[in-house]
Order: C-alpha cells, then structure tokens, then sequence
C-alpha cells in the first residue's frame, strides 16, 4: 500500500520486472560496498545520472511523443551551471544553490522559447529546430571559453563535505573510507531516488494522462477539450528541468565539465538508446536501459578479455572477440535487443505478464 | 421544429486548398436528434469538425445557444457542453478503458470521483465496458471501442453530443445494439448530431434529416416523411428504403 503510494500507483506489474528492478536498486546502494574501488562506484553514480537523463527525455518521447535533440543541451546547461558557479564563487554550498537555481532558470527560458516557437509544428521539424539550437549551444560553449573552459572544461572544486577529504567516521567499513566522496555518492543516489519518483508521479497524474492522448492523437485529445499545445510545452519544459537537474548531480560527480561529458551528440544517441531498450513510455525503462547500457558500456570489454583470452588457440574466434571489438558487439546485442523487445524490456515483460493473468 | 440549440448558416470551411463545405445551413434542435446523411465525401465529417473548430470557419455563423462559437478554441467549444464522438473507433488504445473515461471527463481526476449513477447507467448501456474497465483501450473488439467512444461523450451530461458514423465497420448484431444504446440515450433528451450514411440505421433514430451533397445542405425536413417517399430516397441517396432493406 505504501510501496504503491509511493510509486503513485504505477507497480511495475510483473514478477521478473519486480526482481529486476529490486536488484538494481540494491545493487546501486550497495555498490561502494560490494564492489570497493572507484570504477564501480563511478558506473553507479553514472547510472544513477543517467536513469534521470534517460527517463526526463521518456517524458517528453515515451509520454508525449516530442523528439528533441535538445535533450543535452540541458543536461549540459545544468552541468554547466553548476561548473561554472563553483569555480568563481568558491566551493560552497550557496554557490552550489546559485548554480543551480541559475541553470533551472535558463533552462526553463530556453525550453519554453523552444516550446512556445516550435511545438506547434510537425515532430520532423521541430525535431531539427532542436538539433540546430543544440549545436549553436555546443558551439557556444566551446567558444566561450573564457566563461566555460572552451574545449578544456571546468575543473572545480565542490563542498568539502562532499570531497574524500572529509571523514565521516575515523573507522573503515569492509574495507570502504567513510568519507565525504561516499556521501557525494549517495547523495547522487537519493537525488536520482527522489527525482524518479516525482517524474513517475507527474506520468502517472492526470496530467500524465493527457500527455499519454496526445502522444497517442494529438487531434482527438484536442477534440475532447484539451490545449495540446499547452501541455506539450509543460512536458517539454519538466523534461528539459529535470535533465538539467541530471546535469546538476553529473557535475557535482564528476567536479569537472567540458563541452564532451554534458553536450556531445554521442550523449544524445545514448540516451535515444537507452530509452528503446527499457521500453518508451513505462518510466521504469529508463531504470532498465540506463542499468544495461553502462554496464555494457563499461564492462563489455573486460567480458571480451575473458572470452578471448578462453578462445585464444582458436583464431577466428579470438580475434571475433577481442576486446577493441566491443563497439561492433554492443551493436549486435542492441540490434538484437530491439529486434526481440520491440516495446522495449519493460514492455516485453509487463505484456507477458498481463498475457498470463 | 422545436428552439434550435445549434445553428449554421452559410458555413465556408476551407482546408489548404481545397474548399469543402460551400455555405451550409444547418439546424439542430434541442432535445432531438438530427442525422446528417450523404455518400462519402459530401462534406459530413467536415461540417462536424468545423463546429468543434477543429477546422476554422472561413464564412458563415456558427451559433450554440444564442452564442456564436465559430473558430473559437476547440477546448473552449468543448467546455460550453459540445461532445464530439470522432469516427473510426476514436479512442486512446494505449490508456485503459477507465482512463479514456477519466480523459472525457475533464474535472474528474480519479475512477472513484466519476459520478457512480450515471456510470452505471452506462454500463447498463454498454456491459462490456465493465468488464474491460481496466484493459488497456487498444484490446477492444471494433464494437466494443466504437460503445467506449460514445460511452467517452456521454461520461458526463453534454448539452449537445456529435457522433460521427458510430456504424461504420460494425457487424449487424453490434449496430443494433449501438441502435438500441441511442434509443435510450434520446430518452435523457440528449441533443444529437448523427453523421450516418447507413441509412437502415439513421432511419431508426432521427427525429430530423439533413441531407448533404456537394458541401450543401441539399435537403431538410422530418425523418418520418423522408422514410415515407421512397421517390425522395431515390433522389437524394440513390437508394430506397424498401430496396435497401
């Protein structure tokens, strides 16, 4: 009953999604604990970054139906906000909230322009509308250099709270420093925790409701009474907010930011990726896609390693899975990913499990 | 005729190039229903969707109720009582059944704040949208979608209810219990626009007839007295009651 209030009603209605779901939350929790070492806690907070990402451009694309090449743009804008607030006014807390609320800010001028001037014509050019603003901002970004680092990027530094310089406890767990860097990690975490929460309450409200008419005829929503232009705006100005607030926790990971980490297109392509592997439309696709995919991202080389290490007396397949081949491997899973799950993960299980019912 | 509760005259619909609608006069009276009939193309659906303002009103005067809403906002049009039940089985097939219901009934956020009498009595009307309440839309057989597209115009009291085709693709058993579910529609005195061009059904249900071709109103007048001159018939649509049964 409480689970479901917190999850505004929307269970994920399948016993292996279930299992699926409570294993990647806890194994996120747990990660500094299960397997210590930077690698691993960074592929956690990555992933914890980008189920927001991911799931904020589903509200737009899975909910709505915009497609927006805009999407990191904003992730970039919050990233940025941040970057550039902690390293000309000092490492604080307030410089943090000035970054941030500065970077909502923008990204909420920017989002309703876009929305205001382009939601009104049809998805292809609206779409390329938002792939030209996206590059001007990109290039803006490398050019300003004065103001945003150019192609270097910002290095700075965040509260020292939250730095390993910080001890929260003289005493180590499992051989794990409580330390400030372990508190940025779960702040990251709970940040993400809350977020998705929220976005799966906005989905799942009437609001969402009418989102979901729209995606599905945009005509027959407004038939019935419905400003589609209005909530077409709203769903794109929540989803630029929440990426910007994804770009506020990558910076405040990372302690960096360059126009590569927040803005580049491969950025764009992945999340794209990430959304039609969990599944369009079901919110706890982005949890799915984003798991999977920097998993894969991240560890498919080290797989291949071992496999082509076993194979090494056999010559075609040692070469077929060596490790600089993993680009050509993650295209094979994902074609065929898509080719079995066409709905998507999540919505492959949810539908078998509706079928058995 | 009784006071009528929507009324056209001399409506222009133009779309891109094309000029569809070439001045139509049209009245619809209160607390009965009128069909639109005429073959495919004649400018039915458009006429519908030029009161609703999903087409603007080049010329002419659309009035409801004394007040003119041509090429007012559609939401708007919506909000002063006007349904509009498009063809083809108009639904959301990704929502549920419940959550198209819950999407016509605009200030209605959950299941439960539905007005629980007049949901019954849509049941009573269409049973199988009990049974389906929470199926997702998109599950439906072509009937059943067709009764939760009318079902979605009716969830709340409308002044006047637009249906476009509700027979369209429909097998005979299913029209008939479409036929049935209007009869006792009209007996709430609900106002009706019915576009039809199955003229066995519309017969049953009209009260009053318009007749278009061309983007005209080519003929108006009683349903009794068109169903009673065959010549009429065969005049206006090619075809005969007696012929056609």
């Amino acid at each position: 009953m409480m689970l479901g209030r917190l999850l505004s009603g929307d269970l994920p209605r399948s016993r292996v999604l279930t299992a699926v779901l409570i294993a990647i939350f806890f194994g996120l929790l747990l990660t500094p604990f299960l397997f210590p070492g930077a690698r691993a806690t960074n592929v956690a907070a990555k992933i914890c970054i980008f189920i927001v990402l991911v799931a904020s451009f589903d509200l737009a694309l899975g909910y709505t139906g915009i497609f927006s090449f805009a999407h990191t743009m904003f992730f970039g804008i919050g990233a940025y906000g941040v970057a550039i607030a902690l390293s000309t006014l000092g490492a604080t807390w307030k410089a943090l909230a000035i970054g941030t609320g500065a970077a909502l800010m923008v990204a909420l001028v920017l989002s309703l322009l876009i929305g205001l001037f382009s939601l009104r014509v049809k998805a292809m050019f609206f779409a390329m509308i938002t792939l030209a603003v996206a590059t001007a901002f990109q290039t803006l970004a490398s050019q300003l250099s004065a103001f945003t680092g150019g192609d270097d990027g910002l290095s700075f530094k965040v509260p020292e709270l939250l730095t390993s310089a910080f001890p929260l406890s003289p005493h180590t767990f499992r051989g794990v420093a409580l330390d400030g860097k372990l508190l940025c990690f779960y702040l990251v975490f709970a940040a993400a925790v809350v977020l998705l929460l929220v976005m799966l309450r906005i989905v799942n409200s009437p609001f969402g409701r009418v989102l979901q008419a729209i995606r599905e005829n945009e005509f027959r929503a407004e038939a019935i009474g419905y400003r589609t232009v209005v909530y077409r705006t709203c769903s794109s100005v929540l989803s630029a907010l929440f990426a910007t607030l994804a770009g506020v926790l990558l910076a405040l990971w990372l302690r960096y930011n360059g126009p590569d980490t927040s803005l580049s297109f491969e950025i764009m392509i992945n999340i794209l990726l990430m959304v039609v592997i969990g599944g369009m439309g079901t919110m706890y696709g982005s949890v799915v896609g984003a798991t999977l995919f920097i998993i894969a991202e991240n560890y498919l080389q080290d797989l291949m390693k071992l496999a082509s290490n076993g194979f090494s007396g056999v010559p075609f397949l040692r070469d077929l899975f060596h490790p600089d081949r993993w680009l050509l491997w993650l295209g094979i899973l994902f074609i065929v990913g898509v080719y079995r799950f066409p709905a998507g993960i999540v919505g492959k299980l949810r539908f078998s499990a509706w079928k058995k019912s | 005729m009784s006071e009528p509760m929507l009324d056209l005259q001399g409506v222009h619909t133009r779309i891109g190039a094309y000029h569809i609608l070439h001045g139509v006069d049209l009245q619809v009276a209160k607390g009965e229903m009128t069909v639109l009939l005429g073959r495919n193309g004649a400018g039915k659906t458009t006429t519908l969707r030029t009161i609703m303002g999903l087409w603007p009103t080049a010329e002419g005067t659309i009035t409801f109720q004394g007040e003119s809403i041509a090429s007012r906002p559609t939401p708007e049009i919506s909000r002063r009582g006007i349904a509009y039940v498009p063809e083809n089985m108009g639904i959301f097939s990704d929502l549920t059944v419940c959550e198209n219901m819950l999407l016509a009934a605009c200030d209605t956020k959950r299941a439960e704040d539905l007005d629980a009498k007049r949901l019954e009595w849509i049941f009573g009307l269409f049973p199988a949208l009990r049974k389906f309440w929470q199926y997702p839309a998109g599950l439906l057989s072509g009937g059943q979608k067709q009764m939760l597209a009318v079902a979605r115009g009716i969830v709340e009291p409308r002044k006047l209810l637009l249906v476009d085709e509700p027979s369209k693709g429909l097998a005979p058993a299913i029209i008939q219990n479409m036929i049935t579910a209007f009869r006792e529609l009209k007996q709430t005195e609900t106002t009706i626009l019915l576009v039809e061009q199955n003229f066995n059904f519309a017969r049953q249900l009209g009260d009053q007839v318009a007749v278009m071709d061309g983007g005209r109103i080519v003929h108006s007048g009683t349903m009794a007295s068109l169903v009673a001159d065959e010549a009429l018939q065969q005049h206006l649509l090619g075809l005969s009651l007696t012929a056609h049964q």
